[in-house]
């Protein structure tokens, strides 16, 4: 079992309200970096210096928090009213159980049972304003006395490993967060590397757009989660990434296109030691990483990532390979990396 | 200070977004009795300074209160039976429902009084007869022959609607621009309560320009400030007709402390603190992403840093015809007020602490 | 000028990919100016001094152009694709499209069971005479930029990539006409405006301007069934007051129309119901500045025949030297 993916995954940080994960990898990360501080934003920044034989700066970010949802009201009968705290397809709501606020009191986002709904009911999403969730308080103020509007609601999913596959809610993020970890606990590199584990990906980039300014950094690596869609399909169409594949490496997405003098880089490193990779699909999809190349007068910035199956729901898929392959490509590609591969002969 | 008297000079006076010279001019008027030194930067916003009396170098806060108004713009000059009428377009938010038959100023050569009009219904084709009228068939008459309109008017001229202050039952008053101008008046109520209190931190008043095209002010300002902490003040959705849900609250009811992620959790706690001392009643409202306000560029300029988002509840958004009451203007001022006179010098501290410290 | 303009509008440069337009332009602007250099993402920042007196003036014309990158290649070898800025179905079909490594591609789409409809991007595909995805010469993530000649006809001109080559090339014709100038210049070739403005936004943090003129086209409203807009072909410069992404500063507006009436140069006021240049990145970089935008009047923008006129470009370059010979007063 992998504890680091379990502790991380089963940790509660809905955007906006990250303490308890920037916590729990303080810990983990403390011993292991010369210096640690948080923003005003809640990012956690972490320097683990260099041997001094390179004397290039290099930032590495996971972003920690994950979608949920947040209390906005409630209604008579003691169920809550919600918004959604970054992106969801309404489907994937309903019937899931969820834990409420910082006492994570149990509730359930419920729907009135098939028995009852018309025909042409049964056949139309519900509406994230037409759901509740249900603590199972007997009326408005009981619900009052237990959740404050503001609170954050998030999936309930213990971690589990079924072979080479694991199942957990948030590996959109955690995932990259564990490979940073990982990294940070590895040899020292080179150079100063930079770790910042952000906060708000999901709301906007909000934490990155600010990790990056004081540090500005000659190079970024951004380690994610990119959402896999290898499921059964008739046509020959791109399965975007597979399980088990290998790490995903971005070229672009809607919000980035990527240095491609890092993109060469990464993939050269991944050939020649032979560890797998994948092309992620160019198009949709965005990550920090729009926002830290844009950071200041420019870095150079690029991605690698976790292949993820039902990214935005509460039980997401990934391949334990994969996971170890992100940590090996990015930790080689560090180890590898020299001031040529971001000159510019200006 | 008259806050009816203040509102009224406020948003009486026009302001489009990106040409707001006008009401910076009536504002500066306003803060300089108040204030160190005041001016205007590059892009227009307004920007004044209060010093604090703690020793130097002082901490410094930024109050943020965006001045600009959605408005009009004219896009093209038309003749037709030698008058001219002038094709608009929008600047900011516009509720294109609304603009059929409202009452306009044009800032052409010299200011010319104007109509929204478009052909009567009965005019257009059947399939447009139920639908609102589209920006093809409204366009502002001035009421003038072609070849003066020519002469008094250019593609690219603002159009600022035009409607008294008018008072309502009780507290209440209604009229155009209150978003945001009820906030540069609960700015100004705070500078005035100032002047009876001695406060430690430097205070950066800023009046940000195109707050409704796109936060701009609140950028380049903080940016160029670098504040310690901000707090943004703007209007919120006042309960009203065909607004009861969640996040919208009684005109007089106080002011908005808003909770989400444009927000300092340590900022809110602490302006709820001083609610509490003064014994004022607040809300809590909330924004699950992003807060539509300053807020949003203020949090993150440069490296971060800590904001606040205090809202004051207003029906009618972006119609000429928004009311509030003036009790929340009055208190959000006071509010701000003792906020500022009770900031010391462990204040960044405890915010810094609370981000590491378990609840 | 026609010359410069060929082999810039037909040279190879999607977003993301300038390295080799800015390796044609830099050779064109560099007795120009003063100082020459290439920032983390890629902008060309070519530099000329002024005396001191005036302001730091950005100028930002873009180098890239829309084109599209390979998303999937099926069995057969045909290569399914995404967009690279804002391309549009009905702009593609029959066209032809060019890899960075010279590879030649066909577009075509999925069969129209009705012709009256255009699909939607992802059913279109490209052929480069491949038979299978182990022979094909290009794979995923390699992006390509659209292939049409240049022409001109009288003073019209036509070709792929008008925007925003034409853009660099008065950027490059305003240098080489500009004798002296009190303000410190910065003519950027910025990279990635199409995907959102993004070159000039790093390049506009690191230069920190005063002042920011964005040299772009603009959309006109002088072709059959246009959307309302004075905007005209060969009526003169186009002074942009308002676009979908940015107000210009009012002081800024009012120094260029007062330059072209001293001058005489022909001008036309823009708002611009749609679509943003990078005036809009450099107007909110760091503490703000002054910006505002000479447009080339356009017709067909984003279509492989983007048409201007020589006497709208002329002008264009006209009135840039005359605004930055002379001190800008705000």
């Amino acid at each position: 079992m992998n504890e680091l993916l379990k502790n991380l995954t089963e940790a509660v940080g809905v955007s906006g309200d990250e303490k308890e994960v920037r916590l729990l990898i303080r810990d983990l990360i403390a011993k292991h970096v010369d210096e640690w501080h948080v923003d005003t934003m809640g990012n956690l920044i972490a320097l683990k210096k260099g041997t001094g034989a390179s004397d290039l700066c290099v930032l590495v970010d996971a972003h920690m928090d994950e979608v949920g949802l947040m209390v906005v009201d409630y209604d008579s009968n003691g169920t809550l009213k919600f918004e959604g705290v970054g992106g969801f397809d309404n489907r994937a709501l309903l019937g899931k159980p969820v834990q409420v606020g910082p006492k994570k009191l149990a509730g359930v986002i419920g729907a009135r049972p098939i028995h009852l709904l018309k025909a042409s009911q049964r056949n139309s999403v519900v509406k994230m304003d037409a759901m509740r969730i249900d603590i199972g308080a007997k009326d408005k103020d009981a619900a009052k006395s237990k959740v404050k509007v503001g609170d954050r609601a998030a999936f309930v999913t213990e971690y589990e490993e079924i072979g080479p596959t694991a199942i957990g809610k948030a590996f959109d993020n955690r995932a990259g967060c564990a490979a940073l970890v990982e990294l940070l606990q590895a040899e020292p590199y080179p150079f100063d590397l930079y770790a910042t584990f952000t906060v708000q990906e999901e709301v906007g980039l909000r934490g990155a757009e600010v990790v990056a300014y004081g540090i500005k950094p000659d190079a970024a690596f951004i380690l994610e989660s990119t959402p896999a869609y290898d499921m059964p399909t008739k046509d020959d169409v791109s399965p975007n990434v597979a399980l088990g594949k290998g790490p995903s490496i971005y070229v672009m997405d809607r919000g980035t296109i990527q240095d491609p003098r890092l993109v060469s880089f990464i993939t050269k490193t991944a050939v020649a030691h032979n560890i797998p990779f994948q092309i992620r699909q160019p198009g949709g999809g965005g990550t920090n990483t729009s926002a830290i190349q844009r950071t200041g007068s420019g870095i150079p910035a690029a991605t690698i990532a976790v292949p993820g199956r039902y990214a935005h729901t509460p039980a997401m898929m990934i391949n334990l390979d994969d996971y170890a392959n992100v940590v090996k490509l990015a930790e080689t590609v560090l180890r590898n990396l020299t001031p040529d591969t971001v000159k510019r002969n200006a | 200070m008259n806050t009816y008297k203040t509102l009224k000079t406020l948003t009486e006076t026009p302001g489009p977004s990106g040409f707001e010279q006008d009401i910076a001019a009536v504002i500066t008027e306003m803060w300089t009795p108040y204030v160190d030194s005041i001016a205007t930067d590059r892009i227009g916003s307004l920007i004044a300074i209060k010093h604090g009396s703690g020793p130097e170098p002082r901490p410094r806060l930024l109050l943020a209160a965006h001045m600009d108004e959605i408005a009009l713009m004219v896009k093209q000059v038309e003749t037709h039976n030698d008058q001219g009428f002038l094709r608009i377009t929008n600047v900011g938010g516009i509720d294109i429902r609304h603009l059929y038959g409202q009452l306009v100023t044009v800032h052409g050569k010299r200011d010319l009084s104007g109509i929204v009009g478009s052909l009567p219904g009965k005019m257009l084709p059947p399939e447009r007869k139920d639908k609102p009228f589209g920006w093809e068939d409204l366009c502002v008459d001035v009421g003038l022959p072609a070849d003066e309109v020519e002469k008094l008017v250019s593609i690219g001229d603002f159009i600022s609607f035009r409607q008294p202050l008018r008072k309502l039952q009780g507290k209440r008053v209604t009229g155009k621009a209150l978003d945001n101008r009820a906030s540069v008046a609960a700015v100004t109520a705070c500078l005035h309560y100032l002047q009876n209190r001695t406060h430690a931190w430097d205070v950066i008043v800023v009046a940000t320009s195109q707050e409704e095209t796109r936060l701009l002010g609140a950028y380049t300002s903080a940016y160029a400030q670098r504040p310690d902490a901000a707090i943004a003040i703007d209007v919120t959705f006042g309960k009203g007709p065909g607004t009861s849900d969640a996040n919208t609250f009684e005109l007089g009811s106080g002011p908005v402390l808003d909770l989400g992620p444009n927000v300092h959790p340590g900022m809110l706690k602490a302006l709820q603190d001083t609610a509490k001392s003064l014994e004022m009643k607040v809300n809590i409202g909330t924004h699950s992403r992003y807060s539509g306000t300053d807020a949003f560029a203020l949090q993150v300029a440069r490296e971060g840093i800590p904001t606040g988002l205090i809202g004051i509840p207003l029906r009618y958004m972006h119609t000429p015809v928004e009311s509030i009451d003036t009790a929340d203007v009055e208190r959000s001022g006071r509010l701000m007020g003792e906020f500022i006179a009770n900031l010391d010098d462990k204040f960044l501290d405890k915010l810094a602490e609370g981000m590491m410290k378990e609840d | 000028m026609n010359e410069l303009i060929k082999k810039l509008t037909e040279a190879y440069g999607p977003s993301g990919f300038e390295d080799g337009m800015r390796d044609l332009i830099r050779p064109e602007i560099e007795p120009y100016v003063d100082e020459i250099s290439v920032d983390a993402m890629g902008n060309l920042i070519a530099v000329k001094k002024g005396d001191g007196s005036g302001l730091k003036v950005m100028l930002a014309a873009h180098m890239d152009e829309i084109g599209v990158m390979v998303s999937h290649v099926t069995k057969e070898g045909f290569l399914r694709f995404t967009n690279i800025g804002g391309v549009y179905p009905h702009t593609l079909m029959g066209g032809r499209v060019q890899f960075a490594n010279g590879t030649i591609g066909v577009v075509h789409s999925d069969r129209l069971t009705d012709r009256g409809k255009i699909h939607p991007l992802n059913k279109f595909f490209i052929d480069v005479g491949a038979t299978s995805r182990e022979d094909c010469p290009v794979g995923v993530g390699d992006a390509a930029g659209f292939v049409r000649p240049f022409i001109a006809q009288g003073s019209r001109l036509t070709a792929k990539s008008m925007d925003d080559r034409i853009g660099c090339v008065v950027a490059i014709e305003a240098m080489k006409k500009l004798a002296s100038t009190p303000h410190d210049v910065y003519c950027v070739f910025s990279v990635q405006e199409e995907v959102g403005t993004r070159g000039a936004m790093v390049s506009a943090n690191g230069i920190s301007p005063d002042v920011g003129i964005a040299l772009d086209v603009t959309g006109v409203g002088d072709v059959p069934e246009a959307r309302p807009m004075d905007v005209s072909l060969g009526k003169g410069a186009a002074i942009k007051v308002k676009d979908a992404g940015m107000i210009a500063h009012v002081g800024l507006v009012k120094v260029m129309k007062q330059r072209a009436e001293e001058a005489n140069i022909p001008y036309q006021l823009e708002v611009l119901e749609g679509g943003s240049t990078d005036a809009r990145s450099i107007q909110i970089s760091n503490a703000g500045s002054a910006a505002g935008c000479i447009s080339i009047p356009c017709r067909y923008v984003h279509s492989p025949s983007e048409t201007v006129d020589a006497r709208d470009v002329e002008a264009s370059i006209n009135l840039l030297v005359e605004i930055l010979s002379k001190p800008i007063a705000l």
